[in-house]
């Protein structure tokens, strides 16, 4: 036990004498959390439309100024040619083209039913679903003021219609940044984790002490511990700050047990910890292990559920998922943040997590080689 | 005067990576208490062996036992009766001279106040008093080298291999630090000793020389000199390396 005192010891030192360490731990937290959250964002503003205006009536005119006074629309440009749009769309000025053919009015009130025309541009797939969604949000609405404005009162006493009303639960406001600083904060202790650990016994390696370690009769699990404990500290410290600084900065709501969170996240960083000290024990230059440990992250990051949904992956990739660490963690954070969430509902991944702790510190310490 | 007891026995040492051979069945023994020479050009297999005697590496075949202990079954107990120094530098350059001292000994399972009157001891003797808070990487190579000897020898080892320890190190520091190799002896420590520097191999009780990964000579370096006709023990060893 003193001995792995000792060697906790010494890693703090290492790593509080490094000068870039301290700025990394309190600076870098919360830049991440102010640049990414604000800009890792899916809510459309200030979408680009041209509108081509054929018809040029009052009914054309009013539909085009509900587009006008919607704060996520910018009327770019107004003209009478479809191509000249087109063109500008081409040129990346414009993001949708709203078209009015000519006789729009007239055919409206005499058929009671006309056309209009969205061109969006779809090269981002996801923010295309977004703006026809919106747009069709404001054609709806409109069309209901149609009817509501030419109808007779006889009509109306016809009309049955069902109104949808929402209510969106977890996050009423729908405030993407709620939604994003938990996620983020996985990402922050991950990203200080993988990388502390995994360039730690490859740097002694690249030195030459590891030798000297290896000719004592210091135990492997000792000296895995004693690795891992100064790393293990520093995160979830880094997470206590991170959730501090989401407070007073985002006001994220905090509705379950931080208890869990913490209970979890100890568990999760063992998973991260291990995984970066089985990096570093099978590479041979602080350089290989940074690269190894890169390509693990982005794998991790992108499907982690953190930017898309992970639902919504196909099955292969959900069940490869399950390999990934920090979709566990981030479901449990958003769950108990958001949702307050309570140990029943995060038991399952919870015990994902303990498990694959187990199975990654025993494999890193099996692959430390005192004796090669 | 008692007859001297191995400390380390070898037999049929053969230690190959793929088809190169490094070590050639090696068979030597180390008395206890003396300066043992090990003695090669680069590339002979000085480290190599040394690295096997030390638990870092696993022999291919042969028996080895170091310290009384077998280095198959009993390694960890092997490891508690040695120290070494390797060519490579093996402190912290981002620790303090005390904290290097203070981290080596509490891994060997020193005390606290052992390790504290100890490194004192240390300090003082190598007056290195002022230097206590110094990093490592702030002090010269000379020190260094005194410094990395002392900590190997902290825990009072039975035998302390010493790779190279005089590698780029200038005359004065090197009589220094061949002083504290005969202090070390004096009080018992069996050293067993790797350089290239032919003068050293005369400061040894007995050398041994490897050519190719064998052993081609083992004896005093009195003997030596006898036997190969050779005035000084670099005539001894290019005599035997061109052979």
């Amino acid at each position: 036990m003193r001995t792995i005192l000792y060697i906790i010891q010494k890693e703090f030192l290492q790593v509080f004498r490094n000068k870039s360490m301290l700025p990394i731990i309190f600076i870098v937290p919360i830049v991440q959390l102010i640049v990414l959250v604000n800009a890792a964002t899916y809510e459309m503003k200030h979408i680009r439309v041209s509108v081509v205006d054929l018809d040029l009536s009052s009914t054309s005119r009013k539909l085009v100024s509900k587009f006008q006074g919607s704060p996520f629309y910018r009327i770019q440009k107004t003209s009478f040619s479809y191509r000249e749009a087109e063109d500008q769309m081409k040129r990346g000025n414009v993001d949708m083209i709203l078209q009015v053919p000519a006789g729009f009015e007239k055919k409206l009130l005499k058929e009671g039913q006309a056309k209009v025309q969205f061109v969006i541009n779809a090269i981002n797939g996801q923010s295309a679903g977004l703006t026809n969604a919106y747009s069709t949000m404001i054609l709806l609405d409109y069309n209901r003021e149609v009817v509501l404005e030419n109808a007779t009162p006889a009509m109306m006493a016809g009309i049955r219609s069902i109104q949808t009303d929402y209510s969106y639960w977890f996050n009423p406001k729908l405030n993407y940044k709620t939604y994003m600083v938990p996620g983020i904060l996985v990402l922050l202790v991950t990203i200080i984790g993988l990388l502390l650990s995994g360039m730690n016994i490859v740097r002694e390696m690249e030195i030459g002490t590891i030798e000297q370690i290896n000719v004592t009769p210091i135990r492997k699990i000792q000296f895995i511990t004693g690795k891992l404990m100064p790393f293990w500290i520093i995160g979830l410290f880094e997470l206590a700050f991170g959730l501090s600084v989401g407070k007073l900065l985002f006001n994220i709501p905090m509705e379950g047990n931080l208890g869990f969170i913490f209970l979890s996240a100890a568990v999760y960083l063992f998973v991260i910890l291990s995984f970066g000290l089985l990096i570093s024990t099978i590479t041979h230059t602080q350089q290989q292990a940074m690269l190894v440990s890169f390509f693990f992250m982005v794998v991790f990051i992108l499907m982690s559920g953190l930017f898309t949904s992970i639902e919504s992956m196909p099955p292969w990739a959900q069940k490869l998922d399950r390999l990934n660490p920090l979709m566990y963690f981030i479901r449990i954070m958003r769950m108990v943040l958001l949702k307050g969430s309570g140990f029943a509902d995060i038991s399952r991944y919870f015990w994902s997590l303990v498990v694959y702790a187990v199975f990654i510190v025993s494999l890193a310490i099996w692959r430390y080689r005192k004796v090669a | 005067m008692p007859t001297p007891v191995n400390i380390i026995t070898v037999r049929n040492l053969v230690k190959k990576f793929g088809s190169f051979i490094a070590n050639d069945h090696l068979t030597f023994e180390v008395k206890k208490g003396e300066i043992f020479g090990f003695l090669g050009a680069n590339g002979a297999g000085k480290t190599t062996a040394i690295k096997i005697l030390c638990g870092l590496s696993y022999p291919t075949s042969g028996e080895v036992s170091v310290a009384g202990f077998d280095i198959y079954s009993r390694r960890e107990q092997v490891k508690k009766n040695i120290g070494y120094m390797s060519q490579r530098f093996s402190l912290y350059d981002d620790l303090t001279v005390f904290e290097n001292i203070r981290f080596y000994g509490g891994i060997y399972g020193l005390r606290k106040q052992e390790i504290n009157s100890r490194a004192h001891a240390l300090m003082q003797r190598l007056g290195f008093e002022d230097a206590r808070n110094k990093l490592i990487r702030d002090i010269p190579l000379g020190w260094k080298q005194k410094l990395a000897f002392s900590v190997a020898i902290l825990h009072n080892p039975k035998i302390v291999f010493l790779d190279e320890p005089t590698g780029g190190v200038d005359p004065i520091t090197r009589r220094q630090f061949w002083d504290m190799i005969y202090e070390a002896a004096h009080d018992g420590i069996t050293v067993f000793v790797t350089t290239h520097y032919m003068d050293e191999a005369e400061y040894c009780d007995r050398v041994s020389i490897m050519v190719d990964g064998k052993i081609s000579a083992l004896d005093t370096p009195e003997n030596l000199k006898l036997k190969f006709d050779a005035p000084s023990m670099n005539e001894v060893f290019i005599k035997l390396a061109r052979a």
